[in-house]
């Protein structure tokens, strides 16, 4: 059948060369755009006031959408760079001020602004502000009073005032039994092993957050971690006064009767003994680069 | 020396039915050729496939088997069509524009320079008799009005070839008559003329050569009075007769006041004269009474069926 | 080339004389002054209200002149027959394509020009001075009409083989798709086998990505496009177009008209 354009053939070049180029140009505009957006959302972010003026009634689907900005932001692997740190203050003060009742926002603000870098935008005082304003909003909400004592207590090492919090909160209806005791505990004892392992298994039991849980199940393997050196090392001594020298690597336990068989950290590898003859982590140990991520946790370990 | 137009068992199927699986042969191998400088008519009844072959001249729509030729060129060469004007069935332009603006388009497609696209748009305006409705919107225009449009746009370019399907639809008498003047006249400047019609009368009166075509197959191709062999079927008798009279002829005549029609055989027609005279009536008209061309459709149709062999009829 | 031409003025005289067009630019007018009239309520931020309405009201009544004129180019020319006698003359079936593409996109670029003439005016209203920064909202505008020719090239091609109903739901549907493309790369790709992976990854950069013209909140405050981005959209749109327009004039060309 000829018919006009008698060149099925200029098809045949025209489309798969043009979808090459589209391609290209895809991925150079998805670049252009991705840099302007950093600089968009700086923009937009810099006033609640107005984002909230500007959904009006939409405003808590409006929240939903900056919240989603704020786990897209934490959560992307490839774009964690300071700027993202920065913006997570501003990100979380919009979505709270659009929608105040959004509780995993300041959970999340809790633990993720405190942190220091690079977990967390190191800004515990921030952190406070924003449980404050969300205690203000959700008044009986006992758990927000858990995460403000928590970020005295482990981040700021207020304790006068994290035990303060955690009163508070265990007279809010459904809070439970531990929060007073965990009052008595803090004011008594200030930091302390056994509390940080509380509060952290609390909050990874008790948060369905994917980022929030991770972060806590990180710090509880730390703190196993922590455990276990310790015990190591204990035994280390019982070697060194049983056989006169430290052992110079685990099997040396296990043969000396004093280990039943080789340890292995949480993520399932071997400890071993560094130089310095103390008992650490295998170097292939995921576990390490988190550590080193989160160095409070061996300021902590001097504590105790 | 080449055709105007030449067709080589030119067929079309159309998918048709439930899901389109079934598929409706509406021509099938059509081959016939029409002259240079002839009139050429195409008749058969509605659907017998004569839009259709049109349309496929006009690469409108395209063959499921066979070729065609225009002036010598395959119909797939829209340049050919420089040469060619074409009036559609039922034809309808944009209706926002006036008949002046629709010319002048049609004008500026065909590479018309300026000036002579003003003259030529006036010139046919006046040939189908729309001068002064020249600035009215289309919109408002009666469908035989837009019949004329139609032409006009067909000649604008002065083609050598002008192709009509069904030219005299939706015109009243005096359209009509200018219609048949102006294929006329194309005939006296040596162009070639092909159209469509159902209308046997008008065929007789312009063409060289007609057509046949019946259920998407060619019939027949010849001059008018040879290829319909429309038998007559009697004579009609138009007479006049005041007051009443026992002839026993007057009982199968129609009356309408003083007028009366009678038919008879041919074989009896002057017996007939007679006895009317003895009556005292006035003769008015005698005229033949021919077989309608829808009969002599049915005819061939019916022939079909008994497996006869197409009419073939000599050239003119 | 010139019966190209030649079509597309006649396009562009049609959607001139069709009332529905000016109803349309007038409906967007009125947005306009509805902006000002929100911009009063709302202190301080009324130019970044209005900007963004202004450009949102731009680009909705863009897109339905895009996708309802531009499906019925083709589809009303074969619907009245007003086609069979042009096509009948010497002009090539891809010219009358391309002129109708043409001719609309001219009427387009009238229009979204009007309406930003109008969204500048409210501008100034509220702002009581123009900058030279406010130009990034031409830029904003001159990538909606990007948009617009692309979403008129598909809706071309769509007219062109099924009917105007399918064809302006099948138009309006690719957009909104066009509009989560990024969204689609997002999707839990570990979930699925890595073929039906990488085939998504693939096939959501080929999609019409409609979120490249999207400059509405750096119009809204003021901020520059860089020129890279404008000529990259302005190349993406080009070569989409050829791709889309050949297609539909293969289709178009094989196409038997009723």
């Amino acid at each position: 059948m000829k018919t006009g354009i008698s060149k099925p053939w200029l098809l045949v070049l025209v489309v798969p060369l043009g979808f090459a180029g589209i391609w290209r140009l895809q991925h150079k505009i998805d670049e252009q755009q991705a840099a302007l957006s950093q600089e968009q959302d700086i923009v937009v972010l810099q006033s609640p006031r107005l984002a909230k003026l500007m959904s009006l009634e939409y405003a808590p689907l409006m929240a939903d959408v900056y919240w989603t900005r704020v786990v897209q932001y934490y959560g992307n692997k490839h774009i964690k760079q300071e700027t993202n740190l920065d913006s997570l203050w501003p990100l979380l003060n919009i979505t709270t001020t659009l929608d105040p009742n959004l509780l995993v926002a300041y959970r999340f603000g809790a633990m993720f602004l405190s942190q220091r870098r690079p977990t967390g935008a190191g800004r515990p005082d921030l952190a406070v502000e924003l449980i404050q304003r969300g205690i203000k909003a959700n008044p009986d909400y006992w758990r927000l009073y858990q995460d403000l004592g928590f970020v005295y207590y482990y981040d700021l090492k207020d304790y006068k005032k994290a035990s303060e919090a955690f009163l508070e909160g265990s007279k809010k209806p459904g809070s439970q039994l531990w929060m007073k005791v965990m009052a008595a505990k803090i004011a008594e004892e200030g930091e302390s092993f056994s509390t940080s392992v509380f509060l952290w298994r609390d909050l990874y039991e008790n948060t369905q957050d994917p980022l929030l849980k991770n972060n806590a199940l990180t710090h509880l393997q730390l703190l196993q971690v922590q455990l276990d050196c310790a015990q190591l090392n204990q035994l280390a001594e019982v070697h060194e006064k049983k056989y006169g020298k430290r052992p110079a690597r685990m099997s040396d336990l296990v043969q000396a009767g004093i280990l039943r068989g080789l340890p292995q950290d949480p993520a399932g590898y071997p400890y071993v003994f560094a130089e310095d003859g103390k008992a650490d982590l295998n170097l292939n140990s995921p576990l390490l680069e988190k550590r080193l991520l989160m160095e409070r946790v061996q300021q902590g370990a001097a504590k105790h | 020396m080449g055709y105007a137009i030449e067709t080589e068992n030119l067929s079309k199927e159309f998918p048709s039915g439930f899901l389109n699986l079934k598929k409706k042969t509406s021509l099938e191998g059509l081959s016939m050729q029409v002259e240079n400088g002839e009139v050429f008519g195409f008749i058969g009844p509605n659907g017998a496939g004569k839009s259709t072959t049109i349309k496929l001249l006009m690469g409108l729509i395209f063959p499921t088997a066979g070729t065609a030729r225009i002036l010598g060129k395959p119909v797939s060469d829209t340049a050919m069509h420089r040469d060619v004007g074409y009036l559609p069935e039922q034809p309808y332009f944009y209706d926002y524009l006036t008949a002046a603006e629709v010319l002048d388009y049609f004008a500026r497609i065909h590479d018309l320079k300026v000036g002579d696209r003003q003259e030529r748009v006036q010139k046919m305006l006046k040939k189908v008799g729309l001068e002064t409705a020249g600035k009215i919107q289309l919109r408002k225009y009666s469908k035989g009005m837009l019949q004329r449009v139609g032409v006009a746009q067909a000649i604008l370019h002065d083609p050598k070839l002008v192709i009509l399907d069904e030219p005299m639809s939706g015109l009243d008498p005096l359209g009509r008559r200018e219609v048949r003047d102006i294929i006329l006249e194309l005939k006296r400047e040596g162009k070639t003329v092909m159209f469509s019609t159902h209308i046997l009368s008008d065929a007789e009166m312009l063409c060289d050569r007609i057509g046949v075509i019946v259920g998407g197959k060619l019939r027949g191709v010849g001059a008018p009075g040879q290829i319909v062999d429309i038998k007559a079927r009697g004579m009609e008798i138009l007479f006049e007769m005041k007051g009443s009279s026992s002839a026993p002829l007057l009982k199968n005549a129609m009356q309408t006041g003083d007028r009366y029609r009678l038919h008879v055989e041919e074989n009896e027609l002057y017996p007939a004269i007679e006895q009317l005279r003895g009556a005292g009536a006035r003769i008015l008209s005698l005229s033949q009474v021919k077989e309608t061309l829808e009969d002599f459709f049915l005819h061939l149709v019916a022939t079909d069926r008994a497996q006869a062999a197409a009419v073939e009829v000599s050239e003119k | 080339m010139k019966r190209i031409w030649i079509v597309a003025l006649n396009t562009f005289r049609e959607a001139v004389r069709d009332r529905v067009l000016y109803s349309m630019v007038f409906f967007a007018f009125l947005m306009m002054a509805a902006a000002v009239v929100v911009g009063q309520i709302s202190i301080g931020i009324e130019d970044v209200v209005i900007v963004s309405l202004g450009l949102s009201a731009i680009s909705v009544i863009g897109l339905l002149i895009a996708v309802f004129i531009g499906v019925g180019l083709v589809s009303k020319e074969m619907d009245k027959r007003t086609l069979y006698a042009l096509l009948a003359k010497p002009v090539k079936r891809w010219e009358f394509l391309l002129g109708k593409f043409g001719g609309l996109l001219v009427t387009l670029a009238m229009n979204t020009l009007a309406m930003a003439a109008g969204l500048f005016l409210a501008m100034l209203y509220v702002k009581h001075s123009l900058h030279a920064a406010d130009l990034v909202v031409l830029v904003a505008v001159y990538f909606i009409w990007l948009k617009l020719a692309l979403v008129v090239a598909l809706a071309l091609l769509f007219s062109c083989y099924t009917t105007p109903l399918l064809s302006i739901l099948f138009t309006a549907g690719l957009y909104v798709v066009g509009l989560y493309v990024l969204e689609l790369r997002d999707m839990p790709l570990d979930a699925m086998k890595p073929g039906t992976a990488a085939f998504v990854k693939a096939f959501s950069y080929l999609l019409p990505n409609f979120q490249n013209y999207d400059v509405m909140a750096l119009a809204a405050h003021g901020r520059v496009v860089p020129g890279s981005l404008i000529l990259s959209n302005t190349l993406y749109t080009i070569v989409y177009c050829t791709i889309v327009l050949s297609v539909a004039a293969v289709v178009f060309s094989r196409r038997n008209l009723k």
